[in-house]
């Protein structure tokens, strides 16, 4: 990958690296929040079905890891695997694309 | 007089330790122990050493697991327990015994553009930089590198991508970064960028802790890793 594609991705990591910081504490929070009265799909359920807000909020966060995780992933494999190049490339853009598939997947579930 | 036991790497990469009794002597140093035997016990042994006083850097040594210079380091703060163990200098080819082929770890600052790229000529004025600057103050804090390798040695990225440039030479690149005579900036930067460059630095800070000069390569590092961000935000790199 060309140098500026490499600081690119730096760029990209770090970025929704802060997004998922913001997005980790809102959904611990939330789940701390939503087991005191005990916990039930159907109490979930009420809450996120046909919640724009939710939908939003975890799609910006589903959009985060699908961008966050396949970046590291890259280089956990070069440096243990010592897989680089456009190959490890490929297959850290197919692990995104199936992170944010699952992810909406998720999210169309428990919203619509 | 009491002795020391000294371990000694004897040969090339598939080489092994050989076993040595070296008189303990009051404010001894690690190279002084190499040095007698060398002297006085196998002549043949293999070492590099040049000033032997922390200015040249050519004695750095693996030293009880850690690189270290040799001749700047005490036996009374190693070797407690009356043991030494001394082998050739990590991540870098085994020449013979102690003495480590240092052609990829200056090669490295090559590739990481460490050369001055002057902008002015001999008929221009002297550049005027104002020492209380910021890339001045920047520069002051990383100069004193001298090249020993002991930073490349402690890096555990040096050992998982041995074309990772290493710390010394990404160190030399932020010194000339913030250099404002330097006209080669954009080179430099896509130089150093990249999975064999500062970003796949993950803040160990070994070298940090081990540069025997007390300079922090992970901040020049970090230097190098905040130029770029900016450098692609501005759509130069």
């Amino acid at each position: 990958m060309s140098a500026r594609g490499e600081a690119r991705l730096w760029v990209a990591q770090r970025a929704s690296a802060a997004v998922l910081g913001i997005c980790v504490v809102v959904h611990l929070i939330t789940m701390i929040a939503a087991v005191r009265g005990g916990l039930t799909a159907a109490e979930m359920l009420e809450r996120t079905r046909g919640s724009m807000a939710w939908a939003a909020f975890y799609g910006l966060f589903v959009l985060a890891v699908s961008i966050h995780a396949p970046i590291g992933l890259r280089t956990i494999v070069s440096e243990w695997v010592g897989w680089r190049g456009r190959g490890a490339d490929a297959a850290c853009a197919v692990a995104a694309l199936a992170l944010l598939f699952l992810g909406a997947r998720a999210i169309a579930a428990v919203s619509l | 007089m009491t002795q020391l036991q000294v371990q000694i790497w004897r040969g090339g990469a598939d080489g092994r330790f050989q076993t040595y009794a070296v008189p303990r002597h009051d404010a001894q140093t690690v190279l002084d122990v190499v040095t007698y035997i060398q002297r006085r016990l196998d002549p043949s042994l293999a070492y590099r050493f040049a000033c032997r006083v922390g200015m040249c850097g050519s004695c750095a040594m693996t030293v009880n697991g850690q690189p270290r210079w040799t001749c700047r380091t005490h036996v009374a703060r190693v070797a407690a327990n009356g043991k030494l163990t001394i082998g050739p200098l990590a991540h870098l080819p085994v020449v013979r015994d102690l003495v480590t082929d240092m052609r990829e770890f200056f090669d490295k600052w090559a590739r990481a553009r460490g050369q001055f790229q002057p902008t002015r000529t001999r008929r221009d004025d002297f550049a005027r930089v104002a020492p209380a600057s910021p890339s001045r103050r920047a520069i002051d804090v990383a100069i004193e590198c001298i090249g020993c390798g002991v930073c490349y040695a402690a890096c555990d990225v040096v050992a998982w991508n041995p074309d990772y440039l290493g710390p010394a030479a990404l160190n030399r690149a932020w010194t000339l970064v913030n250099d404002v005579r330097d006209g080669a900036q954009r080179e430099r930067l896509a130089a150093v960028v990249g999975d064999a460059g500062c970003h796949a630095c993950h803040t160990h800070e070994s070298c940090t802790e081990r540069c025997p000069k007390h300079l922090a390569p992970t901040a020049s590092i970090a230097g190098l890793k905040r130029a770029s961000a900016l450098a692609v935000l501005r759509g130069e790199l």
